[in-house]
């Protein structure tokens, strides 16, 4: 059955390759490097005002000083997201359920939901910090699940119902149920198209946990350090923290390409990996 | 009718929305052990009629009895089992558990289950491939899970849906042979759905030759070729008559339904079917 073709970030397989041999590696993580090198040369060769660039190796030097600092801002802020992801995917997971079995439902919906899956929801933060406080973690928590949660209904909506009709009707040839035809056919047909949703969501998720910080969070966290430190003229340290922020993103997302490589082993997109 | 058709159809009817008949006043019966085609040109309603026989699509009138119950009950009960012309096997499952779902959908154990599946990858020929998954597998391949899964419960009816019809030739008729080996074996009854007049020939006991607009059986052609048939059978001067014949009726129920309707009974011959 076919691959959602929706939002992906990143090439598809680029992280599902995950130690598929280095050779393939070894070209990006040259890139990298001469990148990092060139980034290095130019900072230093134009001196240019850190400001507006810091060099890398200040950078680096930064991460590990203020190694403290960072550790906490970096888990108040992932658990913002992680709280988000795990809530917000959850519950439209739940809402595709629904609108799958009950398609009038859907019809009524459906072109609601798409419009408020249009709304920049980041406009909300301010708003859901006066909602929920703004020093606690929830305003954030529920930035993060609103934006979660639409992806990964819609994946999951189309996956649950972009069944072919023959395979249906060869349930209903085994005089199989309404819930069975679920468990058998449409759940396992809607996976990739969930992890697809699952994945996406974990890039909304950290970036509403970093714009709710920005609009005032809980202290320390990683949204509300950048900005003090962007404030005081730290800029080698607010450069820490976007780097921190980055990796914590790209592992999240690395992480659940990961599991959906483990989940979904069988499936054809995975053809280069053994079928176990 | 006799009580012993694992096939009565009486009168059958079916008209969707729109004012269309897809099917109309369809009498057949089918026997134990007869293998019986369907075909005729598309939108005929042959592929709506084995639905019906399935019940998987309800008749608008008329009486569908399957091994002697009605078409709900039998597929309640679990009385045929289909193979459509897409395989239609979950990737997710290995062929093995393909195979295995409907002996699963029943609640057999797991040793009984993989003791009949050992053995319908026997009837198939697909030893050693039962921890593969469906994609690995070639067309023809696929098409013979999906055949072996349709038998794996013994059903006493199976009905298939053009299932060579996106294969190419070779393929076919490699799987033609297969197949009349496989019903030999499983003395199954089977109801075929197809356009291709000599695969119908071929396989069949008797050929079921329908026109359209509105669908009706236009004629019934029995098949006396020998049994068991194999590739000499192709070269038979009956096969090439029997060919030629249902090509003629065909001619005749396709082109008086087109040109004439709703009229009919005119011949005329040497036409194309378009």
């Amino acid at each position: 059955m076919t691959t959602p073709g929706l939002v992906e970030p990143l090439p598809p397989g680029f992280l599902n390759r995950f130690g598929r041999g280095l050779r393939d590696w070894v070209p990006a993580v040259l890139v990298f490097v001469l990148g990092i090198l060139f980034w290095e040369a130019l900072v230093r060769g134009l001196e240019i005002q850190n400001f507006l660039l810091p060099a890398p190796s200040d950078i680096v030097e930064t991460l590990w000083v203020e190694r403290d600092q960072l550790w906490t801002a970096a888990s108040i802020t992932f658990r913002e997201a992680l709280g988000g992801w795990i809530i917000g995917c959850s519950l439209g997971f739940l809402a595709a359920l629904v609108l799958a079995r009950w398609r009038l439902l859907s019809t009524a919906l459906m072109p609601y939901a798409v419009a408020a899956g249009a709304i920049p929801i980041v406009a909300f933060a301010p708003i859901t910090n006066n909602w929920f406080g703004v020093t606690g973690l929830t305003s954030k928590v529920v930035i993060a699940a609103v934006l979660c949660f639409f992806p990964v209904m819609v994946n999951t909506l189309k996956g649950l119902t972009s069944v072919p009709a023959s395979a249906i009707e060869l349930m209903h040839s085994y005089a199989a149920g309404e819930f069975t035809i679920l468990r058998r056919v449409r759940l396992p047909n809607a996976l990739p198209y969930v992890f697809t949703g699952l994945k996406v969501g974990t890039v909304l998720a950290m970036i509403g946990a970093i714009v709710g910080d920005y609009f005032g969070g809980a202290s320390g966290s990683l949204g509300v350090q950048i900005q003090r430190w962007t404030g005081i003229f730290a800029f080698e340290e607010a450069w820490a923290g976007i780097v921190v922020a980055s990796v914590i993103g790209i592992l999240f997302y690395g992480s659940v390409a990961l599991a959906e490589r483990r989940v979904m082993a069988w499936h054809p997109s995975l053809r280069g990996g053994r079928p176990e | 009718m006799s009580g012993s058709a694992v096939v009565s159809l009486s009168n059958v009817t079916k008209a969707f929305g729109g004012g269309v008949t897809a099917l109309q006043s369809i009498d057949l019966e089918v026997q134990p052990g007869e293998f019986v085609s369907l075909i005729g040109p598309s939108g005929c309603g042959k592929s709506t009629l084995l639905r019906i026989v399935g019940d998987l699509v309800e008749p608008t009138s008329g009486d569908v009895v399957v091994n002697g119950k009605s078409a709900r009950q039998a597929r309640l009960d679990r009385e045929y089992g289909i193979v459509f012309q897409d395989s239609v096997l979950y990737d997710w499952r290995t062929v093995s558990k393909n195979i295995g779902l409907p002996l699963e959908l029943l609640g057999w154990d797991r040793s009984k289950r993989a003791d009949r599946v050992r053995e319908m990858l026997e009837l198939v020929e697909l030893q050693g491939f039962g921890d593969h998954r469906p994609w690995q597998l070639s067309g023809g391949m696929q098409q013979r899970v999906s055949i072996a899964r349709a038998l794996s419960f013994s059903p006493a009816l199976l009905l298939m849906d053009e299932p060579f019809g996106a294969l190419d030739e070779m393929t076919r008729e490699r799987l033609n042979a297969e197949v009349l080996r496989i019903w030999a074996r499983s003395r199954s009854t089977v109801l075929f759905v197809t356009h291709s007049i000599p695969e119908a020939v071929f396989l069949s006991t008797r050929v079921v030759v329908m026109s359209r607009r509105p669908g009706r059986i236009a004629a019934i052609v029995d098949v006396d070729l020998a049994q068991p048939r194999g590739a000499d059978t192709r070269e038979d001067a009956r096969f090439f008559e029997l060919v030629t014949e249902v090509r003629d009726r065909l001619r005749e129920g396709g082109l008086d339904a087109d040109r004439t309707a709703p009229g009919e009974g005119e011949l005329v011959v040497g036409g194309e079917t378009p």
